[in-house]
């Protein structure tokens, strides 16, 4: 993005995760370059969900280093922490909306907590930002429970966007959705992060995303990643799960060669 | 975005300047970003006021150095408040920032339907739904009775449909389980009520006529009273937050596909086995208090047991333990009939689920003290 250079934004450094005695992530490396989209897929239970949560703090690690910003999150005081996690915005995979707020109240959450601002103001940014994810304007005062799927997916980005992160972690941001829905986050996805000068970690497993959207693929197996790339490198791949995982049934290059 | 710290680098915020010949000539400065934009505010507010009606406008973005949405969004509204005929130009914005400049030309322009009621109409709307609530509840009541009805009968004329091993784990958990609280409870309840008549009556040399009192009001009132209430806090509540999670997890729906009625599957065996509960409950709790209220005799007032018990066998007859039994299985029916009611009424968000348990309890235990007095009513008039 604009500033160009090639600064890593994210650097995982031997990471190890626990669960019970067995070891989910083995010492894992990963860097997440700035204004990238960075598509990170692995076989369901691998461990996806459970690097992004320990990224961002959810999930305890029992080795190993995580730098955001190049600030060590593991030994960084509270207030570092808080100032780096007022940077990132996360979207979790059932939304996470909270029940008891209105569309408009919940994207203003974040805003209202870190920022005083008038309530003209407060109204007008919570309204720009639902319009930047393409929902109208009457969505607004509706409760989570209310909501399709697809809008609350919008509503949980429009969140996790609030304070103009400048990293956001995506946890399968189109599962759920059909595939003109899920075409259409991607694009959107893609948009804003043209347009806000995002860097994105999304953890998928929709094939079409990782073609459209993402800039860089990093696959997860055996608790490391084992290839990361653009997607191009990926289907060279001669590892066995990343050619099954990309020239599979459902892939879209073999897909496209059958009809 | 240049990976410094936030805080730093937003150092000598925004500078709106200069009026230039009739073209007014603003040039922005400084970080306009979300930890600004409170500042950014009162100063695009203030250039608003002192320039509404100028016939153009220059505004220079070159020493901008972070825009955000918010900023973004700022400049925008400025150039929204300064007036639809007013030439506006834009320049130097760095390259970067210019789609998000466009983005922002673009929102906000559909205004959002508001409604503003006034303190005074609030006031009379919050009136009217509490009337309407009440309405509905008590229609919503009468619901869950007959829809009860329909579902014995359903039991009666089909026994192997009756879930009769929920229902046996129900009364476990509602009666068995709480055997132990209920114990301890009446049995302090009747020692205190010893105590105080003991304490009071003694002033009239009438001790004696405690015991009359201890017996007649356990038996009759307290007893099944305290029960009612202990049941009601203590099951009422968890029927309501386990059927309404269920209800906001979808199982209930995913019942009806299946052609079961929640009411068969979920509400009867809980009923039932309140009605049942209540009753066992209301015993063993009045046997408590009445043991806790001869203990206090005994200690406090100096009667010994012998005493207490031939008085108490002159005191009471087998009615006034009927008149306090026949109630208990009403107060478990509405209890349940509350619990489940105001369970299947939870919606999507949590905080519904926390307020209609507390709703729950509540209106089971309003519900119970009114029922209680009916029937003592009912039961002076036909000189029970």
């Amino acid at each position: 993005m604009a500033d160009g250079g090639n600064d890593v934004v994210i650097r995982v450094r031997d990471l190890a995760v626990d669960f019970g005695g067995v070891p989910v992530l083995d010492r894992l490396s990963l860097d997440v370059v700035r204004g990238e989209i960075l598509g990170f897929v692995g076989a369901s239970g691998a461990g996806k969900s459970v690097l992004m949560r320990s990224i961002i703090g959810l999930v305890p690690s029992r080795d190993g280093r995580i730098e955001v910003f190049g600030v060590d999150l593991g030994a960084a005081s509270a207030s570092a922490r808080r100032s780096v996690e007022r940077r990132w915005g996360v979207l979790f995979q059932q939304g996470a909306l909270f029940s008891s707020l209105t569309v408009l109240q919940n994207v203003q959450f974040p805003i209202r907590e870190y920022l005083r601002l008038s309530g003209r103001l407060l109204d007008e940014v919570a309204l720009a930002k639902l319009e930047m994810v393409g929902l109208p304007a009457d969505v607004c005062h509706k409760y989570p429970s209310e909501l399709s799927g697809g809008m609350t997916k919008r509503v949980a980005l429009a969140r996790a966007l609030a304070l103009d992160p400048d990293i956001v972690f995506l946890d399968e941001p189109t599962s759920g959705l059909d595939p003109i829905g899920a075409g259409e986050f991607d694009d959107l996805i893609r948009t804003l992060q043209r347009t806000l000068g995002l860097t994105v970690f999304m953890v998928t497993h929709d094939l079409d995303s990782l073609h459209t959207v993402c800039d860089r693929i990093a696959v997860l197996a055996e608790g490391r990643v084992i290839a990361t790339g653009p997607i191009p490198a990926m289907l060279a791949s001669e590892h066995p799960w990343v050619k099954s995982y990309f020239h599979g049934k459902r892939s879209r290059v073999d897909g496209a060669r059958a009809a | 975005m240049n990976g410094e710290p936030l805080l730093e680098s937003a150092s000598q915020g925004s500078r709106l300047g200069g009026d230039v010949g009739g073209r007014l000539a603003l040039t922005a400065g400084g970080t306009w970003t979300a930890e600004r934009a409170g500042e950014l505010e009162r100063l695009i507010e203030g250039v608003i006021a002192r320039h509404a009606h100028v016939a153009a406008v220059d505004i220079d973005m070159a020493r901008v150095e972070r825009l955000d949405t918010f900023g973004a969004w700022l400049l925008e509204r400025l150039l929204r408040g300064l007036g639809t005929g007013t030439e506006t130009r834009i320049i130097g914005l760095a390259e970067r920032y210019h789609a998000l400049v466009r983005q922002a030309r673009e929102v906000n322009r559909t205004a959002s339907a508001q409604s503003h009621a006034t303190a005074f109409t609030a006031a009379f709307a919050v009136v009217g739904r509490t009337v309407g609530q009440i309405g509905n509840d008590i229609v919503a009541v009468v619901a869950m009775i007959g829809a009860l009805a329909a579902a014995t009968g359903r039991a009666v004329a089909h026994p192997r449909t009756f879930r009769f091993t929920s229902m046996v784990h129900q009364i476990d958990r509602v009666a068995w389980r709480a055997v132990p609280i209920v114990l301890l409870i009446t049995f302090l309840i009747g020692g205190i009520l010893a105590q105080q008549g003991l304490f009071h009556f003694r002033q009239f040399g009438a001790d004696i006529y405690v015991v009359d009192m201890v017996g007649i009001l356990v038996l009759r009132e307290v007893g099944v009273l305290m029960v009612a209430i202990m049941v009601a806090g203590r099951s009422g509540s968890s029927y309501t937050a386990e059927l309404g999670s269920m209800k906001m997890r979808e199982e209930i729906d995913a019942l009806r596909t299946m052609g079961f009625d929640p009411v068969d599957v979920l509400v009867l065996p809980r009923v039932l086995a309140l009605i049942i509960a209540v009753p066992g409950l209301t015993f063993i709790g009045s046997m408590a208090a009445l043991y806790g209220g001869g203990l206090m005799c005994w200690l406090y007032g100096g009667m010994s047991p012998e005493v207490y018990l031939s008085r108490m066998r002159e005191a009471i007859d087998l009615q006034d333990f009927a008149v306090g039994l026949i109630k208990a299985p009403f107060m478990g029916l509405i209890i349940g009939v509350v619990a489940g009611v105001q369970g299947l009424a939870v919606r999507g968000s949590a905080e519904s689920l926390g307020r209609k348990t507390t709703d729950s309890v509540v209106k089971s235990i309003f519900l119970v003290i009114l029922l209680d007095g009916i029937l003592a009513m009912f039961f002076a008039s036909i000189g029970a």
